[in-house]
């Protein structure tokens, strides 16, 4: 309501401004004024705005990161924050003395040189010298600025060493999913086709392999039923629909099956190397926790759309892609028990917040991050249930309803042990 | 060459004065016109009517960033209660909002209104044509360009909303409809309205290249050429070699959609399924994007470029300086433009060590841009400065674009990128160095070729008013937004009140700018008022009212078909000859003789 009334003033106040315009633009007209011809006052009262304005702008600008303090980041949590800070303070010298020359002289000559009847302006079409100059000079600053960028940025994206911690970090419409490596410290291997309600990250295990098959193929001959039934009934364009799914249902079962023929030959050929045989540990929760000063390397793998992993304290961002991992490692310093007395502030989380814009809720798509002391770390993340247990135990509760999938599953996991054995 | 060019058009322009006998039909003069003077008010109304529409959705997202969940009779009034319940702007038509704000500032404003307006009025003008070299696919241009903001315009009124995802519009969120409802009828209109608009852009620019390069009058040296000229034939070239890689991006991009292909589609388990592709890369997309995408924002500040130096040596009574200078830098960063676009992808997952290559080219363009402002600042030192409204807005462009250029080192640097990517901060780069900087030069060029368009003059003393709210509004609303990326911000938030980290001074620092922005939006009026009125009632022109010296001014105030009534005027100097000393005067316009013994600067 009050904006309405704000907005209403707002319009007002310039069809007030207008009428008068008119007035005095009759006026104007009535004395022989031409638009184009601008008087001395009106020369020098720009001139003098020119100076007013520019002054108000620079304090401004000043005057913002002082009072508004507060909004600042607290320190870096990590070392590359702490290597990406120093370069900023470096970079905000270098570009602030330019700023500041640049606009002072804009503003100071543009209040200076204003229209003086009978004078000329200097007559200075160019300078070689000059400009030479002033192409050089930033030429060998910004040279600065490169190297120094890049010997940052290849320390940040150096490849980590081998053996570092992995962390997996896996985006969906809208929220983020966290795995860790478990007992073998090795993340296994996922496939999108295997995700559902109580593997969300779509791990590869025998058993999963082989129950996704078997639900694959009752699903496919209960739309095979669906579509006899129907053929009668339906319009052309809805059976369409219907071989469509059941198309899409058969090529989703091929992928699987030959997911499980990769996977036997790979193990076949690494043994307890394979990365399919990591999956079955691995432990995965919607909590975040990092251990302070290790490197950790984050894996990050998005289900459906681009998001982005931002961790503002640490200063570290990287894209989510469907399709493919990307990496980022780095090691956190300052644990959250830390930051919340330099902060002041009990309440303080770091946070994992998404920063692609990913669809209608990309605005609460976070997940707080608690970075804590070694030993409490790895008490947490033994106390997590690895992904074999926890889908078993889901698994138990429908098991009784369908005695088939149970035999299914004891399968498996017999053909799973034996081949662990080889 | 340009010898023989200029027989044809005095051919033609005898022809002209024959045909001139009949009355044109309304339809001929005022719809279909072939003519560049009216194509280009085409141009300028169409733009200005977009950039209401998009000025507009920047005030009700603002509303919302800065009082979240609050009713806002404004809101309502415009989105009804389907996309506004109660007045509370809703999360997706937030993102619709941005999204289309985005695109219609930056194509059909920036670049279709900028360079559509001035490169159809200036052109001809001054170098000395009849008309462009061809004025039927001139007319096409428009009309693509026009059908294209239509269908832009009505895509905002079907049923599952408008496009969605950033006016980057990344797949795979504009790919599946499944991910937000914009993506889908609301997507595949503003892929066909992007190809509509392209393709008339392309007409146009091919247009503005023939004609520089065939049909400058009599001793129209390229070396004689006004800076406008040179920014908007480098604008048009940078467009027909950037534009039809966006084409390819978003045909591939409808394929995805509509034909099951998997161009930039893999691996994705979306709404309760796994989808079939297999094989693309959502990154592949981004390339081909950024390829124009960069390119394109070159597109909008060249001509913003060319037409401050124009203004600025003009009203300051003094030669630009370092016209060479000005020349090669124009055409350093034309050409750099095609070698910098992945400075947008640092973060996307794309190898280090390209990002590292595209930091060195993206650091370099810098200079080109410090040469450029170090030459507009000598313009001013010393000069005798007439502050018209377009002077003003050309010192208003030259102070913006120093502060998104100086940012914009920032994030070429690939390690600070990491910190600022997508936050505010980007926001504020971008409207600093080509939203407020184009459109600042954009108010200029309206302002100081206005008598040449209408015969007439723009109110002087509502142009100041209009200017320095909008110059104050200008850095109320981008300078705090600086501080709001720094502190971690990201764009594309419907709002921050689910993080405690951005209630205290980043809801302030919110409250400022949405106060800058509703001000400076209210302002536009004060323009748009100044320019209808002054189409009809202002004060009527004289030929060369600011004492200028390039082409455009020796032709009558009245528009005749082909420019001028008697024979092509012949150039005897460069466009730049103000105050020289030993002149009566202190300008020389370029149709004027060298005197024995003068040297041509
Ligand atoms: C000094 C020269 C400039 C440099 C070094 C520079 C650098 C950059 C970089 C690295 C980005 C990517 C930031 C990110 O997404 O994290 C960026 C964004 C952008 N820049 Fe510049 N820039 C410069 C001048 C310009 C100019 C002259 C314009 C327009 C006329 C411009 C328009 C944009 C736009 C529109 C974006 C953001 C696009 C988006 O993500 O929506 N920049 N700039
Ligand atoms: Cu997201
Ligand atoms: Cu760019």
């Amino acid at each position: 309501m009050t904006t309405l009334l704000i907005l209403a003033v707002i319009v007002l106040a310039f069809l007030v401004v207008m009428r008068l315009h008119r007035v005095s633009d009759l006026a104007a007209a009535l004395r022989g004024e031409r638009e184009e011809l601008i008087p001395e006052k009106d020369n020098r009262t720009s001139g003098r705005m020119m100076w007013v304005v520019g002054f108000i702008y620079l304090a401004l600008f000043t005057w913002i990161p002082i009072h508004f303090k507060s909004v600042f980041l607290p320190p870096p949590a990590s070392t590359q924050g702490v290597w990406i800070d120093a370069m900023f303070h470096f970079n905000w010298i270098m570009l602030g003395i330019v700023f500041y020359i640049t606009n002072i002289a804009l503003f100071y000559f543009a209040g200076k040189y204003f229209h003086r009847p009978g004078k000329k302006a200097f007559w200075y079409p160019h300078n070689n010298r000059l400009e030479l100059l002033w192409t050089v000079i930033p030429a060998v600053v910004l040279i600065v600025v490169i190297i120094y960028g890049l010997y940052v940025w290849n320390r940040i994206t150096a490849a980590p060493d081998p053996g570092t911690m992995e962390v997996e970090v896996y985006g969906k419409q809208f929220d983020w999913t966290i795995r860790y490596p478990g007992k073998d410290k090795q993340l296994g291997a996922t496939d999108f086709r295997l995700i559902d309600g109580d593997n969300p990250l779509g791990i590869v295990t025998g058993n999963v392999v082989t129950k996704r098959l078997a639900d694959l193929q009752k699903e496919l001959e209960q739309a095979e039923v669906d579509r006899a039934a129907q053929a009668e009934i339906q319009p052309t364009d809805q059976l369409a629909d219907m071989d469509d799914h059941i198309a899409h249902i058969r090529r989703m079962r091929e992928g699987i099956m030959n997911l499980g023929i990769l996977m036997k030959e790979d193990i076949a050929t690494n043994g307890g190397n394979s990365k399919y045989l990591h999956g079955a540990d691995d432990q995965v929760t919607k909590e975040f926790h990092l251990p302070q000063n290790v490197d950790v390397e984050l894996l990050i793998r998005s289900q459906d759309v681009i998001h982005s992993v931002y961790l503002p304290h640490m200063r570290a961002q990287m894209n989510a892609v469907p399709g493919m991992t990307t990496r980022m490692h780095l090691v956190p310093t300052i644990t959250t028990d830390s930051m919340r007395l330099v902060t002041n502030n009990p309440e303080f989380d770091y946070i994992l917040l998404c920063n692609k814009v990913c669809g209608i809720s990309h605005y609460n798509m976070q997940i707080p991050l608690t970075v804590e002391k070694p030993g409490a770390f790895k008490v947490w993340s033994i106390l997590l249930p690895s992904f074999e247990n926890k889908s078993k135990v889901a698994d138990e509760a429908p098991a009784d309803s369908s005695k088939a999938k149970v035999a299914t599953d004891t399968t498996a996991v017999a053909t799973t042990t034996e081949t662990k054995k080889n | 060459m340009s010898a023989v060019a200029n027989t044809q058009a005095a051919h033609s322009g005898h022809h002209h004065a024959d045909l001139h006998q009949h009355k044109e039909s309304f339809i001929s003069k005022f719809v279909f016109s072939h003519d560049h003077k009216m194509i280009s008010k085409q141009f300028l109304v169409t733009a200005i009517i977009m950039a209401w529409i998009a000025m507009i959705m920047s005030v009700i997202f603002r509303l919302q960033i800065a009082w979240p969940g609050e009713s806002f009779a404004f809101t309502h009034f415009f989105l009804g209660e389907k996309w506004a319940p109660g007045g509370v702007l809703s999360s997706t038509m937030y993102l619709a909002l941005v999204t289309i704000h985005g695109t219609i500032m930056v194509f059909f404003v920036l670049t279709g209104g900028l360079s559509g307006t001035f490169s159809n009025l200036l052109i001809p003008y001054q170098i000395g044509a009849r008309d462009m070299a061809s004025g039927f696919i001139n007319m096409l241009s428009y009309w693509f360009f026009l059908t294209a903001s239509i269908i832009m315009i009505f895509s905002l009124f079907v049923e599952s909303g408008p496009a969605a995802g950033g006016w980057t519009v990344y797949p795979p969120l504009s790919a599946l409809p499944q991910a937000i409802p914009g993506s889908g009828t609301g997507m595949t209109l503003w892929l066909f309205s992007m190809v509509l608009f392209v393709a008339g852009s392309l007409m146009g620019s091919l247009n503005y290249i023939v004609t520089v390069m065939n049909l400058r009058t009599k001793g129209m040296k390229m070396t004689r050429l006004p800076l406008t000229i040179w920014a908007l034939l480098l604008t048009a070239i940078v467009g027909v070699l950037a534009f039809p890689v966006l084409v390819s991006a978003v045909v591939l991009l409808i394929m995805d959609r509509m034909m099951g292909t998997s161009f930039y589609l893999s691996e994705i388990h979306i709404a309760g399924e796994a989808l079939d592709h297999m094989g693309g890369s959502p990154i592949l997309y981004q390339h081909l994007f950024w390829f124009l995408g960069h390119p394109e924002v070159y597109i909008v500040i060249l001509p913003a470029f060319g037409i401050s130096s124009e203004v600025i040596s003009t009203m300051s009574r003094k030669p630009i300086f370092g016209y060479r200078a000005m020349i090669g830098s124009l055409m350093a960063i034309s050409f750099l433009s095609f070698i910098v676009w992945a400075h947008h992808m640092f973060i996307s997952g794309m190898n280090p060590f390209l990002g590292s290559v595209f930091v060195f080219t993206t650091v370099l363009i810098a200079i080109p841009s410090a040469v450029k402002v170090f030459n507009y600042l000598t313009t001013l030192w010393r000069g005798n400065i007439i502050f018209s409204p377009g002077m003003l807005f050309s010192i208003g462009m030259v102070s913006t674009f120093i502060a998104g250029g100086l940012t914009g080192i920032i994030l070429a640097d690939s390690a600070l990128d990491i910190q600022v990517h997508d936050t505010y901060f980007v926001i504020a780069h971008f409207h600093m160095v080509m939203g407020v900087s184009a459109i600042f030069a954009m108010f200029a060029g309206i302002y100081h070729w206005f008598p040449k368009m209408y015969g007439r003059m723009m109110s002087t003393k509502l142009g100041y008013l209009h200017f320095w709210t909008t110059f104050i509004c200008a850095f109320g609303v981008f300078i705090p937004m600086h501080y709001v990326g720094l502190a971690g911000g990201p764009r594309r938030y419907y709002n921050y009140t689910e993080f405690p980290m951005f209630n205290g001074g980043v809801a302030d620092l919110n409250h400022i700018i949405s106060v800058f922005a509703i001000i400076g939006a209210a302002a536009q009026i004060i323009f748009t008022y100044n320019f209808f009125r002054s189409i009809f009632l202002g004060q009527k022109a004289v030929q060369n009212p600011w004492h200028s010296n390039t082409l455009e001014w020796t032709t009558p105030v009245e528009h005749i078909h082909g420019n001028w009534p008697g024979p092509l005027p012949t150039v005897y100097r460069w466009p730049y000859d103000y105050s020289k000393p030993g002149k009566l005067e202190d300008y020389v316009p370029q149709t004027v003789p060298l005197e024995d013994g003068e040297e041509e600067h």
